[in-house]
């Protein structure tokens, strides 16, 4: 135990991790923030559409698509999450770079993270919607609404705090492999506790770092619980 | 009007084909509010899908104001859906929407202007007796409450007519009778043709005009509800009848032709001891073989079932005695259901409702 505090949290350890704790900690997280948030949105924003289509497209669904779509679909998704997400970054580097002339940096780890992440999204919102009473969704049929309107002014609208939840877990789940941006040069929390805990040695920097990403999740997870009770009308009474 | 014809509904299921509804012809007038009474499993709940077709029918059809329901395509279908509009058991309010919100989800539909739709939408809040819930959220209000939105929200796109879909069945009575009277009104006040699926016969007793006796997917009984009710036929409407009087009478050893049947019909008799005065008046003891009546405001609905054990002499007098209470019809039980049998036939014939 000695000879471990010794030898990563002595004076010279202590002092470059505190340097690097006042020098680069704020522009760290905000980054991480910033790569989580961006590829959050970008996963929602084809997410959310793909679980719907999961859910109204199924053979019992409001408007069942052919079940080849459905089937390759499902396929597709259960393929991106089956993929490790380093190797997931690695196999994308072409087409990251196709897309954001770059395959390193945060732009380059954002691309990745939105391809890892919305299928993880559609399974999510695919799950709020399914969890709908059926009777909602018959009354809305029964009241003429089309397909579209189901889907907007009722379904969507009854799913709103199961959703936030399930952004909620979403965006904490981004924000923990937003730690392997480090692999291909991202920026963020997570790269600099491995980069200086790993690699240099510095333990003091990585549990700084670590205490920062768990504070984070705790804040965005507290966030997004206070979020769903309090849109959820059910609830009024209690 | 409308016009079911031949209707016939059946569903695929794992455990082979099933006959949900067989060959149902039914006739509803404008202005009517008809009753389709049943077991669970009967196919009540298919038949009033295949109305608004939510459930397409395999044979036969469906034609309001003659217009024939299963030729319509899909836009066609929803604007239909406008005019013949469903309230539900379990009211199938949005939870997340305040009461007004509700109401003016159709409005929405069909893309009434917002301000037309709050104006309308709080016009229809008046109607249900329900002003001051606009703001409420579902989750706040009663069972009953969420009723009279629901039917608010039903009422909104003007329909011609309204199907109740075992709409009293998760209500208390006192509940069941207020949403029953609000129906009525709105049949009467509005002209709504309105179709009342019930498994209750006190439902149908006290608000359709006209009834039709479902069993097994088979409409085995049909005509206006008095007519159906004071001379039931088939073992599926005597069942209904005398829920309670089908089994165990026999075993009392009473003859028929010494029993008579009360049928309250709303008459003011709760505070009257209408027994004791007939037995202090003409010296006519009764007994009471069962009964199944219930009190609502004061009123008395139900029947009763009595043996008169001093002759047919007595009898008559005790007909003739009964016959003047008002609200109260009297009938000699010559005949009545004789238990066991058809009591359970089919019991895995369970559908979706229920």
């Amino acid at each position: 135990m000695a000879e471990y505090i010794a030898r990563y949290f002595n004076e010279a350890k202590m002092a470059d991790a505190w340097t690097q704790i006042q020098d680069n900690f704020l522009a760290d997280t905000f980054s991480t923030l910033y790569i989580t948030l961006v590829s959050a949105l970008l996963a929602i924003l084809i997410g959310l559409p793909l679980g719907i289509i999961l859910v109204t497209g199924d053979a019992k669904g409001i408007r069942p698509l052919p079940r080849w779509l459905m089937t390759f679909l499902n396929w597709l998704i259960n393929l991106l999450r089956s993929a490790p997400f380093i190797i997931l970054i690695v196999l994308l580097m072409p087409f990251t770079r196709m897309l954001v002339g770059s395959a390193v940096g945060d732009a380059g780890v954002i691309v990745p993270l939105v391809i890892a992440a919305f299928p993880f999204v559609a399974r999510l919102v695919e799950g709020s919607l399914r969890e709908l009473n059926p009777n909602i969704i018959e009354m809305a049929q029964s009241s003429g609404a089309n397909t579209w309107q189901t889907v907007f002014h009722v379904m969507l609208p009854e799913s709103v705090p199961s959703l936030i939840t399930a952004f909620t877990t979403a965006i904490t789940t981004i924000l923990g492999y937003t730690a392997m941006s480090g692999a291909v040069g991202g920026g963020g929390l997570g790269n600099r506790a491995i980069a200086q805990g790993q690699q240099r040695s510095n333990h003091a920097v990585l549990l700084a770092a670590l205490i920062i990403l768990v504070i984070l999740v705790q804040i965005l997870q507290t966030f997004g619980t206070w979020l769903a009770r309090k849109c959820d009308k059910r609830l009024k009474n209690q | 009007m409308i016009e079911i014809s031949n209707l016939s509904k059946s569903f695929v299921t794992a455990g082979g084909r099933v006959d949900a509804l067989r060959n149902v012809n039914l006739t509803i007038r404008d202005g009517d509010i008809y009753g389709i009474i049943g077991m669970s499993g009967a196919g009540k709940s298919t038949l009033v899908r295949c109305i608004n077709m939510l459930e397409r029918p395999t044979e036969g059809n469906v034609k309001l104001d003659g217009l024939d329901l299963g030729t319509l395509n899909k836009h066609e279908m929803q604007k239909m859906r406008h005019h013949v509009t469903m309230i539900f058991q379990s009211f199938n309010l949005l939870m997340q929407r305040n009461c007004l919100q509700n109401i003016m989800l159709p409005l929405k539909l069909i893309h009434m202007p917002k301000e037309k739709a709050v104006q309308r939408a709080t016009e229809l809040l008046e109607t249900v007796g329900m002003s001051d819930k606009a703001k409420a959220y579902p989750a706040q209000l009663s069972g009953g409450q969420q009723q009279r939105i629901a039917i608010a929200r039903a009422l909104a796109t003007d329909p011609e007519v309204l199907l109740c879909d075992e709409a009293t069945s998760a209500l208390d009575p006192k509940t069941t009778h207020d949403i029953l009277s609000l129906i009525q009104d709105i049949n009467q006040k509005l002209g709504i043709t309105v179709i009342v699926i019930t498994h209750q016969m006190s439902v149908v007793q006290e608000i359709c005009n006209r009834v039709a006796i479902l069993e097994n997917g088979s409409v085995v009984e049909e005509g206006d509800v008095s007519e159906v009710f004071s001379n039931p036929k088939a073992q599926a409407t005597k069942r209904l009848v005398y829920p309670d009087m089908v089994s165990g009478i026999d075993s009392l050893g009473v003859p028929h032709q010494q029993m008579i049947r009360l049928v309250f019909q709303g008459a003011e008799a709760a505070g009257k001891p209408l027994l004791s005065s007939m037995a202090i008046d003409c010296q006519i003891p009764a007994n009471i073989l069962s009964a199944t009546t219930r009190t609502l405001d004061g009123k008395v609905y139900g029947t009763m079932l009595l043996n008169i054990p001093g002759g047919p002499a007595e009898l008559a007098k005790a007909v003739a005695y009964l016959s003047v209470v008002p609200d109260v019809r009297v009938q000699v039980e010559s005949e009545y259901p004789a238990g066991k049998e058809n009591a359970s036939e089919n019991p895995d014939r369970e559908e979706e409702d229920d």
